[in-house]
């Protein structure tokens, strides 16, 4: 049986046109983050600043997205503005099924349009709608007028869309995908706003006919039952990532007040537990997805006097909470539900401008800036000025904000305070748990928390043996590999075997892809490094600033001897990767 | 007869298994639109989601319409839905007063429940129940089965 061509649609901007592309190296490349990095190398140019109008921004889909369970993510690949490195980033919402239902493998935006533009596609669409009175929209406002774009596909269509941040080409600007989920990290959403482009809609309005045999049905059913079935997925549905702030608070390994400490007694006030019992509205999915892990608070406001309520539904997890709530000194859980709201209207990775505004107090309180710069006193537990400084970032009020918005170590430079800046790549994750950890966020691919688990690793191990460190994360990112090329969900790793994968996609009719599985992870793996350090990383240049060998978790404190080892190891083996 | 029912659609969480599973199972496709049960937003992601499909009308104003047999009258409410008969005329859908009937843009047929039920085990929060027509709204588990047990006496 013939592989079929990869289906890529790219759109050029500046034209107002686009092509279908049938493009060829599906056994090679796979889907996903193999596809994404293949069409870089084909689109980009890694010479060009990432927010030329030129560079792609790319939506990849995988093989199996949408014929299995919790296959329903999507890769965005791109130049980040923040590293000017090539660059990905993950989101869930409808946008996986909606371009497999477009029938396109990827989608591919070039040039910049020359008004603020919607765009919708479909598997018969493609339009292009000025949408200057846009400008300055916050998140929720702008979803609301693009719905009029999309009505005949109500229910069946994804919405992307830039808040103020990506039209400010922030480096912390997210692309919002379906309200509750998010292109988050790595300054996408600026990409998007240098493009023009305020809003996308893909338009899921085609049907695919099944595989002819019956292995198929069958092992969906198989999947699904062992996903919902069983207590796998339960951690990830029950309280939902949060539960890991009280966990991590535990062991000392939780950030607070810009990472100042590693505990504190105030845990129960902001952990996943309290947001179950008091916050907790309800869940919602993605698109072939029965899991039901995004978890919705209730922020229930008064707003004048006489019982005047309003009411705002905020999406929470364990990063985002960590960011605005530990990270911040927050007491109370509602408060983070405030800065989480904000953050979203302004279209900013909620991560990063949560750390941001942790490194902007603690250099406040040192008086490295003042109230000249942060336009409001930034103070642990001020949840009202936090929101105006989420404000400030969003909007790039002031050059302290811009530069701020560009990443803690651009501020830095200028203001001080690097030795404090909790960055590991980017702004870090929430996750205090020693060397492995900060290693592998500072050097990994994505800058991620999710690129090997790191943090996982050191809570598991006890010896520091850096080969065998280094060893673990190497494989771990190979298993994270096939999994974002596929797309699934990272959640559903335990369910997706190498294995599984391979009985999956013979019952999908792709055996070729089955076959050669284990060489073309291997070598989306290469690509992906070849093109960050052709794009100017350098591993052995990585620092992490003062304030990560200062923590202290359960185990200790930190030995900087042993990142230095880690860091050495690691640096040799990426370079290998990427030769 | 039973009847396929959405009961619960406040637990939904918009995961479209439902669909999935009906294209899947009874109209052998991939799809999550030409499915007898369509998962809608009630107006953006924030309001939460309803279900669109039949609710087995009894007389069913789609079988009358149909003009080929097609869609024929099911004892006891709801139809059977013959596509090999459809001549893509949408009058069905046209005569739906829930609209539950779709007419699929790829191909012009009818796209309906037909109470089968293979759609109920793929809803993580029982959301959906294969009952009786006139049967009280409760699931086996529900908090509300003492209320349901209650109006039954």
């Amino acid at each position: 049986m013939a592989v079929h061509p990869f289906r890529v649609l790219h759109v050029r901007l500046d034209q107002g046109k686009g092509q279908v592309l049938e493009l060829p190296g599906r056994a090679e490349h796979l889907g996903g983050s193999g596809l994404a990095a293949m069409l870089y190398q084909q689109f980009g140019d890694l010479t060009l600043p990432a927010l030329h109008p030129s560079q792609p921004l790319i939506f990849a889909i995988g093989p199996l997205t949408g014929w299995f369970p919790l296959m329903s993510k999507t890769v965005c690949g791109f130049k980040s503005p923040y590293t000017e490195e090539y660059a990905e980033t993950h989101a869930g919402g409808r946008l996986g099924l909606s371009l497999r239902f477009s029938g396109l493998d990827a989608l591919v935006l070039t040039g910049a349009a020359a008004r603020l533009t919607c765009l919708v596609v479909g598997s018969n669409r493609m339009e292009f709608h000025d949408v200057n009175f846009m400008k300055g929209m916050d998140v929720f406002t702008t979803g609301k007028h693009m719905r009029r774009y999309g009505k005949s596909n109500a229910g069946h269509r994804s919405t992307l869309r830039i808040g103020p941040a990506g039209e400010n080409q922030s480096a912390f600007a997210c692309i919002n995908v379906d309200t509750y989920r998010h292109f988050g990290r790595l300054g996408a959403g600026a990409v998007l706003g240098a493009k023009q482009v305020k809003g996308l809609i893909v338009a899921g309005d085609r049907s695919l006919p099944l595989p002819e045999n019956k292995n198929y049905p069958k092992l969906f059913k198989e999947i699904h039952t062992a996903l919902t079935a069983t207590d796998m997925m339960r951690k990830y549905h029950d309280l939902g990532t949060p539960i890991n702030m009280a966990v991590l608070n535990g062991i000392r390994a939780l950030p607070w007040r810009n990472l100042q400490a590693t505990t504190d007694a105030c845990i129960d006030d902001v952990s996943g537990e309290r947001f179950a019992e008091q916050l907790l509205l309800r869940k919602t999915a993605c698109a072939g997805c029965p899991v039901g892990c995004i978890h919705i608070g209730l922020l229930r406001q008064l707003f004048a006097e006489d019982h005047n309520y309003l009411y705002r539904q905020v999406g929470y997890d364990h990063e985002t909470v960590f960011a605005n709530g530990s990270m911040l000194g927050m007491t109370k859980a509602w408060k983070i539900l405030v800065l989480l709201d904000e953050a979203e209207k302004q279209g900013l990775d909620a991560i990063s401008s949560g750390v941001a505004l942790a490194w902007a107090t603690e250099a406040f309180e040192k008086g490295l800036i003042s109230e000249k710069e942060t336009l409001v006193p930034l103070k642990w537990d001020d949840v009202e000025s936090y929101r105006l400084a989420c404000v400030h970032l969003g909007l790039a009020s002031n050059e302290f904000y811009r530069l701020l918005a560009q990443g803690v170590l651009k501020a830095a430079a200028v203001y001080g305070g690097a030795d404090f800046a909790c960055v590991l790549g980017q702004e870090m994750a929430g996750y205090a748990t020693g060397e492995n950890f900060f290693i592998s966020q500072a050097m990994g691919f994505r800058y991620s928390h999710l690129d090997s688990a790191g943090y996982s690793y050191d809570q598991k191990t006890k010896d520091k043996d850096a080969a065998k460190a280094i060893e673990f994360m190497i494989e771990d990112e190979k298993a994270r590999v096939m999994l974002c090329s596929l797309v699934s969900c990272l959640f559903a790793r335990s369910a997706y075997t190498p294995e599984k994968v391979h009985e999956a996609l013979i019952a999908t009719d792709q055996p070729e892809l089955a076959e050669a599985l284990d060489s073309s992870v291997e070598a989306i793996r290469r690509t992906r490094w070849r093109l960050k350090l052709q794009s100017g990383y350098a591993p052995e240049q990585v620092q992490l600033p003062k304030r990560f060998l200062e923590v202290e978790t359960w185990k200790g404190k930190m030995d900087p001897a042993y990142v230095e080892e880690l860091k050495t190891l690691y640096a040799q083996k990426i370079r290998e990767m990427g030769a | 007869m039973k009847m396929l029912r959405p009961s619960r659609m406040e637990r939904c969480i918009g995961c479209h298994s439902c669909s999935l599973a009906c294209a899947r199972q009874v109209f052998k496709q991939l799809s999550w639109t030409n499915a007898g049960i369509r998962i809608h937003s009630s107006g953006g992601i924030t309001t939460g989601f309803e279900a669109r499909t039949c609710v087995a009308c009894d007389p069913a104003p789609c079988a009358a319409a149909c003009p080929t047999e097609a869609i024929i009258q099911r004892q006891g409410g709801g139809v059977r839905l013959k596509q090999d008969a459809c001549i893509r005329c949408g009058a069905c859908a046209k005569a739906c007063p829930v609209d539950a009937i779709l007419i699929s843009p790829e191909d012009g047929l009818a796209y309906l429940c037909i109470h089968c039920g293979r759609c109920v085990a793929y809803c993580p929060h029982e959301c959906l129940e294969l009952a009786e027509k006139d049967s009280p709204f409760c699931a086996p588990d529900s908090p509300y089965e003492d209320a349901c047990t209650l109006a039954e006496k």
